[in-house]
């Protein structure tokens, strides 16, 4: 089967910056796919790859086995929502959403019908009226969904589209972009900063640093078994063990991922490792215990409802074997 | 032990002033607005309403003298024929410059909108406003050299062997003449170079408010360029475009030097304002032809907020 988008060792350098360096990519048809790393790594690039925002110094990207290249975004089968939002100031929300279907010479009568369907799905009926600067931040998102769907694109573009919500509407938007990819059944490509919507959101994430794709897969191998240093340390606050502390903790002398909430705090009598309390961080649903052992500091996750020993406290440490996760690279 | 003041007192009559206009800031907007409203109100408005008085004055033919009994009679004057004409050709020549300016206008302000940054957005800035730098006089007699019969832009035509094509435009009746310096076509020419400024930075400032990912918005929801322009760049800069054509248009109508030396003999409303309070000193027909100027800018105003120009500010 092709994929919707492929990269082949895809670069972009802006002078001396490689934004994008040498990027393989496969992103199923009707897969939710996001593109997780800090601000700089080089995710927001390869979406604008995609769009055709950007072209490639380097290497090819097909659309559903087309090469793309040379080919301008109003040629491209796919739509962006932007991150901020780019609705147009001077459009009702309704001739926003039917901005597409307008350019492409739809009736009058047919667009208008289709917009207010597509608002319709983005929960926004009866808005079409209004301009977008009489709109809050959530509502502004949706009429730029609605915008976008509307064109029935082979491939959604989705660029931090929730980074300027709060954390209420952005939980709640999670759960909707997820219900509607799979209500639309098209490819989403998300790009964000944040770990826990790509891992909440996606079918796949891809990890960018530097821009150069780190490690690709479904969220529980990504965060289970990080590939490197990076990875483990940007997708959750994990454990990055130094090998001898990895020794320590009974595996391989390489540097090892261990997830918080994989070990256990036990009494310090006949336990592997002891160490003592150095600090707690209450959470809400858990509490993050900072633990300082001879060779070195690990965090412990309590869930809630356990009791948490005081700063200055010996504890002893229990885990399972397979929870240590050696990483390839350094 | 004393408690801690809850601020530190700060003395002295700059002090207290201070405190004083930050507790009232009302005081302060009336401080900073009062003299220029008055200088504007009283001096300007006053001004303007007493010339309006004066066009409700009549002259007497035989002695000059001014009569101030108030009469439409100088109105019925404005509306003979051959001021219809001036008030005609300067209207016209007022819309084709401001028509033209939009046209060159745009792409210098859209360049520097949109691409130009550091160096060469100072280079933009220099480029514009260095013409306002000399004096206008000495622009306009710059003109009359280069649109001279053996000016430069002759010249040029004659030396590529294109100088019967000149020719060829300049027997045409209505924009052409002699040579350029005295043909219409040279009037419209000057008008656009030196209105130039006042029409680039209002649409580089309109553009400059425009995202660019407006831009790439329309082009990802399929519009080429083209349309780009026609449905997002033109209604988000038209704003800046009117605030433009304030400016080329209402300095066209008024201007009585550019074409008193480049261009045919032929009046336009400024010159005849010009002539008419002082060489003919008929200061009430003066009067009329300058509520002329003020009568179109605000047809226009109008007829551009209900075409909707003001929508996007």
């Amino acid at each position: 089967m092709t994929s919707a988008v492929s990269f082949r060792g895809v670069s972009r350098h802006f002078g001396e910056v490689r934004a994008v360096d040498g990027v393989d990519l496969d992103i199923a048809e009707g897969e939710f796919f996001a593109m997780l790393g800090p601000s700089g790594s080089g995710k927001t690039t390869c979406l604008r790859l995609v769009a055709g925002f950007e072209a490639p110094d380097d290497g090819e990207i097909r659309l559903f086995g087309e090469p793309v290249a040379g080919l301008p975004p109003y040629r491209r089968a796919v739509n962006t929502v932007f991150q901020d939002y780019a609705l147009f100031p001077h459009l009702s929300v309704l001739d926003n959403v039917a901005y597409g279907l307008m350019i492409s010479g739809v009736g009058k009568a047919e667009r208008r019908r289709r917009a207010e369907e597509a608002l319709g799905m983005m929960a926004l009926p009866g808005y079409g009226a209004r301009r977008p600067s009489e709109l809050s931040g959530g509502q502004r998102q949706r009429v730029a969904l609605a915008r976008a769907l509307v064109n029935r694109p082979r491939v959604l573009l989705l660029d931090e589209p929730l980074g300027a919500l709060d954390l209420k509407l952005r939980e709640q938007m999670q759960d909707e972009l997820k219900a509607l990819q799979r209500k639309v059944g098209i490819t989403f490509l998300l790009v964000t900063h944040d770990q826990g919507e790509a891992l909440s959101m996606a079918d796949r994430v891809a990890v960018f640093d530097r821009g150069r794709l780190q490690q690709v897969g479904t969220p529980a191998e990504v965060y289970g078994r990080p590939r490197t240093r990076f990875v483990a340390d940007f997708v959750g606050s994990g454990n990055v063990l130094a090998p001898e502390l990895a020794r320590a903790f009974g595996g391989a002398a390489a540097w090892t991922s261990l997830r918080p909430e994989a070990l256990r705090l036990v009494a310090p009598e006949g336990a592997a490792l002891a160490g003592t309390v150095m600090a707690a961080r209450y959470l809400g649903a858990a509490t993050r215990v900072a633990v300082a052992l001879p060779q070195g500091e690990v965090a412990v996750l309590v869930p809630g409802g356990q009791a948490v020993p005081e700063a200055g406290t010996r504890v002893g440490l229990a885990w399972e074997a397979g929870a240590l996760h050696p990483m390839e690279a350094a | 032990m004393t408690a801690a003041a809850a601020g530190a007192a700060r003395g002295g009559v700059a002090g207290r002033l201070s405190d004083l206009l930050w507790r009232r800031p009302s005081v302060l907007l009336a401080l900073l607005l009062g003299p220029p409203l008055l200088w504007l109100g009283l001096v300007y408005l006053g001004s303007l309403g007493a010339l309006l008085v004066q066009s409700f004055f009549s002259i007497d033919e035989f002695s000059g003298v001014i009569d101030r009994t108030p009469t439409l009679r100088t109105w019925g004057e404005l509306l003979r024929p051959a001021n219809l004409d001036i008030i005609a050709r300067t209207v016209l020549m007022a819309a084709l410059v401001t028509g033209a300016s939009v046209v060159v206008a745009f792409p210098i302000a859209y360049y520097a909108a949109r691409y130009a940054r550091g160096r060469w957005k100072a280079a933009f800035y220099l480029g514009v406003m260095l013409p306002l730098w000399s004096s206008y006089l000495v622009k306009v007699y710059a003109w009359k050299l280069i649109l001279a019969k053996e000016g430069i832009v002759g010249w040029g035509f004659e030396s590529v062997g294109l100088g019967w094509l000149l020719e060829a435009f300049l027997s045409v009746p209505g924009i052409g003449g002699n040579s350029l310096s005295v043909s219409p076509t040279g009037t419209f020419l000057v008008f656009v170079h030196v209105w130039l400024p006042f029409m680039i930075l209002p649409i580089q400032a309109a553009l400059e408010r425009v995202p660019g990912s407006l831009v790439e918005a329309s082009a990802d929801l399929g519009a080429s360029p083209g349309r780009t322009f026609r449905h997002v760049l033109w209604p988000l800069a038209l704003p800046g475009v009117v605030a433009g054509s304030i400016f080329t248009f209402s300095l066209t109508l008024g201007d009585y030097i550019i074409p008193q030396i480049i261009g045919t003999s032929a009046r336009f409303i400024g010159l005849a304002v010009y002539q008419y309070q002082g060489t003919a000193g008929n200061v009430p027909l003066a009067a009329a032809f300058a509520v002329v100027p003020i009568a179109v800018m605000g047809l226009y105003l109008w007829g551009a907020k209900r075409m909707g120009a003001f929508d996007a500010m």
